[in-house]
Parts: C-alpha cells; structure tokens; sequence
C-alpha cells in the first residue's frame, strides 16, 4: 500500500514535466495540443533506442528526448501559424504522424530497458539510496528546476510577450510582436518539455511503448485542473506565476495518487482513462454552469424587486 | 508623416458580397497633424487606419509612413512607427497581465525583444509618473491585473501605452465610441493633453461631428472608399456642425447620413 502511494507520487512527478509542457500551451496559448500524446511517446521512444541500441550516456539521452520533442512541437507549431491550420487539427497531424515514425525509431512497438544503465539507477548506484526514493528525488530537483527557469523564462521579454499573446493578440501585433513566432516557441518549448518528461518516464518505468503518449493531453489537462483546484483551497490562491506553475506539478502528484487509490480499490486500470475525461469534463463544465446559475438567481432577484 | 496613394481595397471579391471598402484614396500628413475623420458606416475610415496598420494586405496603392513605404510589411513589421487605440477597450490591453507589464510590452514596441527581463525598477518608476498624469489613480495599483480596470481605465491605459514610445503616427480607431459620455469625454481630454504635448501625428476617427469639429487642426469626411472633404486651419476652426450636415447630404445624395451621424 505504502509502495503503491510511494510510487504514484514520483510518477506523479515526473508527469509534471510533461504538465509543465502543457500549461504552457494550454494555460498560457489557450491552445489544447494534441501533439502531447505523440511527442510523450516520442520522447521514451528515442530515449530507450539511444540507450539500447546506441549505449548513449543516459543524461544524454534525456537531451535526446527533449530535442525531439521540440522538433514536433516545432511541426506543429509550424502548421498552425505558417498554414493557418487549427492548432487542434495541427496537434492530431503531428501526433498521428508520430505514431508511424514512433515505430520506424524502435523498430517494434515495446523496448524494455532491463539491462541498460538509467539515471534513476546510476544515482541509485551512487548513493545507495533505493532506486523509487531516487527516482521521486530526481523528479523533484527536475521539476524544481524547470519551474525556476520557466518563471525566469516568462518574466524575460520574450516570454512576457508570450504570455500576452495567449491574452490578447491584437495587442501583441499592435506592438511589433509576431504572433507566429512566439506561438511557434511557445509550442516547441511545451512539447521539449513533453519529450523529457517521455524520455524521464521510459527510464523510471524501464520500457518505452508505442502507446505510452496515449490519453498524455488528458492526464495533463486533468493535473492542471486538480492544481487549480488546490491552488484555490489554499489561503491567498495562489495566484502568482510560479506558484501556479507548482500547482500544476502539484495536481499531477495528486491526479496518480488519486488513480493509485481507486485502483486498489479494485478498479480496471483501463477504466482509469474515462476516469480521466469525466475529471477534465467536470471541471470544464462546473465554471459554465455557476455562471449560467448566477445569471438567473439574478434575475430571479430583479424580478422580485 | 504619412501618404496614402491610391489605396484601393475590396473585401469579399467576385461574391455577391463585393464591397469596394477603399477607391483611389489619396491622404498626406504633415507632422504634427491632428486629423479627424468623420463619415457614414462603410464609408471605409476603419479599412484606412486598418490599411495604415497592415491588419490586411491593400489591393492596390502604396503606404509610406515617416519617408519609408511600408505597404508590404506585415502588422507588426510596421508597429514600430505606430500607436493605435481599438475601439473595443478589451483589444488594448492584455488582461490577465499587470499594469506594468502591459507597459512595458508597449515601451519596447518595434524593439527586438530578447532574454532581458521583461521590467525593469527604473521602469516601474517611470510608469507611475506617466500613470498619474491620466489622473485615474492608476500609480498606486502597477501590479494589479488590467482585468480589473473599468472600459474607461483600460482606454486610457491604452492610451498611454501607444504614446509611451513616441510613435510616429498615432491610430485612434473611435477609441471613445463604447465608453459612457462622461468616461469618453475624460478620455478625449487625456487624448488632447497628449497629443499636444507630443506633438503627435494623429488620425483619430469618430461618430462625433462636434468632437470632430472641436479636436485637431485637420478634418477629412469620408464616402465611399474616398476622402470628400478636407478642411484645416483657419477654415476647420469655423466650421459648424450644419456645413458638415450640408456636405453629408451633398454626398449621400437621396440617402441621408445615417442616423448614427445624426444623432453626433
């Protein structure tokens, strides 16, 4: 029991890398990109051929995974802002195109990791700390970093810019700033994100698989959301910048010890997505609706009056 | 400042919707000139100052703007010589972003932008002291989110954040016409002081003939994609309200203007 928790907070974790990736595009951009699902996969795929079947350094590795990830994100973003595709119907491009080159890279469709040296058991070897503890460890120090050099990243000009342009593009075009290229870093940073976070997960769960990206969007989108959420139960809510970016992470640590939960509970595992969508559909749904609810008890009160 | 030469543009070409929003037009500015600009809905003043800005390719003429022709640049390629105020206050200014940093993304309009951070203390100094001379006690609130300003405060923020760099010319789009009277009439003022105080080309479009008549040195009337009348100095200043009706008349012909010129 204690083992299950245990291990779905550090898996909680380093899905935060990729949850990171997605309030970039998500929360930032106002852009669901459904590239996730395929760059996740993409990064584990190259991270677990690198280390293989090349014997790659697997701090490497990670690089690998993240540079990969940046060049779909790239993809994307280029459909989206130089051919005016929809940022949703660019998403599904890419991720579907990446399901083909996912299996060109491995070759199959499933590598395990089992003899190959990782960071997880290099620093575990190390230290002679037990590899689940190092692993939790390593995605903290991870996540802490990414954290701090994206509250940086998106304080700088470019990334003020940024953020403006998820707000108010009309503005950003008014005052010389290319919409197409900050969307197109924004992507790429998201989905380089999203490939280490692959490339993290591979090593942690010693395997890559071809469908490990699946449902990736949504496992995110419910963290951001389980984040909001807590960000708001907490005195003063936690509405500065990098605070909200630990939500995220946050949510996500949440999110997987919620699914541990339900699983010893004697859930299907595979019922885990649906789980998923109904938590990202509530949470879209219960802000519409208290609207809807607040306009006509107004109403209703103009009426009496 | 600027010449416009034979701008041409047509929205929705060879459909039913065929609209000819600007034929032939001519305009040149002369630094420092207040310009306003009046006429009917579809009389193609939006698709000038949007032509002006690059908000879309023209069909056919030529933009210059401060000795440079810039009609193949694209919006932002040309924002470096441009202020502009929206009409609609939510379009200029972003909300989920503080005052300051909504300041210093128009402080560093046309400028490169690179891995600087995004404000700096010195800045923040100078955006309280340009704050509050808007008089709207906006100093005292720099880091509180656009959001939760009222219309009127955002278009004043607005304002100030296109004049903030001296821009070359500035672009006010009916920038008063969704705002209350008494809030647009505080805004008009603050445009005033401003523009005088720079000594900023200006083109400001507006519904209102009597602040079309009162503010600049400049008016053009707007039909049909043309310029049908302009009047400066001397002439503008004694201009009344019925000369301009007069001229309306002249060239709607049988349509009158229409009742949102009437009701200015």
């Amino acid at each position: 029991m204690f083992l299950a928790f245990q291990g779905a907070i550090s898996q909680g974790i380093l899905w935060g890398v990729m949850v990171l990736g997605v309030y970039i595009t998500y929360k930032l951009l106002d852009i669901a990109d459904l590239t996730v699902d395929g760059s996740l996969a993409l990064g584990g795929c190259v991270c677990a051929v690198l280390l293989v079947n090349h014997g790659v350094n697997p701090w490497l590795a990670l690089l690998a995974s993240t540079a990969a990830g940046m060049v779909a994100g790239a993809v994307t973003g280029a459909l989206h802002t130089l051919f005016d595709i929809p940022a949703i119907l660019a998403g599904i491009l890419t991720q579907i195109s990446l399901w083909s080159i996912n299996l060109r890279i491995m070759g199959k469709s499933n590598i395990p990791l089992l003899q190959t040296a990782n960071v997880f058991g290099d620093i575990s070897a190390a230290t002679g700390l037990q590899q689940s503890v190092v692993s939790m460890l390593v995605g903290i120090v991870v996540a802490a970093a990414l954290i701090a050099s994206l509250y940086w990243f998106f304080g700088t000009e470019i990334g003020s810019a940024l953020r403006a342009t998820g707000n108010n593009e009309d503005m950003v075009r008014a005052l010389g700033i290319d919409t197409r290229m900050t969307k197109l870093i924004a992507l790429t940073l998201s989905n380089g994100l999203v490939g280490l976070a692959g490339g993290l997960i591979c090593q942690s769960q010693k395997y890559a698989d071809i469908g490990m990206g699946t449902g990736a969007i949504i496992i995110g989108l419910a963290a951001i959301v389980i984040g909001e959420v807590l960000g708001q139960l907490t005195p003063g809510k936690l509405r500065s910048f990098s605070s909200r970016l630990i939500s995220a992470v946050a949510g996500s640590v949440v999110y997987f010890l919620i699914r541990a939960i339900v699983l010893q509970l004697g859930m299907d595992a595979n019922d885990m997505k649906l789980l998923s969508a109904i938590i990202v559909a509530l949470a879209l749904c219960v802000p519409v609706v208290t609207e809807r609810l607040r306009i006509r008890r107004a109403y209703a009160k103009g009426g009496e009056a | 400042m600027l010449t416009l030469s034979n701008i041409r543009k047509v929205f929705n070409p060879g459909t039913v919707n065929e609209k000819v929003a600007l034929d032939g037009l001519n305009l040149h500015l002369a630094p420092g000139d207040f310009v306003t600009v009046i006429g009917g809905n579809g009389a193609g003043k939006s698709t000038m100052l949007n032509s002006i800005a690059g908000v879309f390719p023209i069909d056919a003429g030529t933009v210059t703007l401060d000795g440079n022709d810039v009609t193949r640049l694209s919006e932002p390629a040309r924002a470096k010589y441009l202020g502009r105020v929206f009409q609609d206050p939510m379009r200029g200014t972003a909300a989920d972003m503080q005052i300051d940093e909504n300041l210093a993304l128009a402080a560093r309009r046309g400028e490169r932008r690179g891995l600087a951070w995004g404000i700096t203390r010195e800045e923040r100094e100078q955006y309280r002291e340009a704050l509050s001379t808007l008089g709207l006690g906006l100093e005292s609130r720099l880091s509180d989110k656009v959001g939760l300003l009222s219309g009127g405060q955002r278009q004043a923020l607005t304002l100030l954040m296109a004049t903030l760099k001296k821009p070359d010319l500035l672009l006010l789009d009916e920038h008063t016409a969704a705002l209350d009277p008494k809030t647009a009439a505080k805004v008009l003022q603050l445009t005033d002081e401003i523009v005088n105080e720079h000594q900023l080309t200006t083109l400001m479009v507006t519904h209102n003939m009597h602040d079309a008549i009162r503010m600049g040195n400049r008016l053009i009337m707007m039909s049909d994609g043309r310029i049908i009348y302009d009047v400066s100095g001397e002439e503008k200043a004694r201009l009344h309200r019925a000369d301009l009706m007069a001229k309306f008349e002249e060239a709607a012909g049988e349509e009158l203007a229409n009742d949102r010129m009437l009701l200015g």
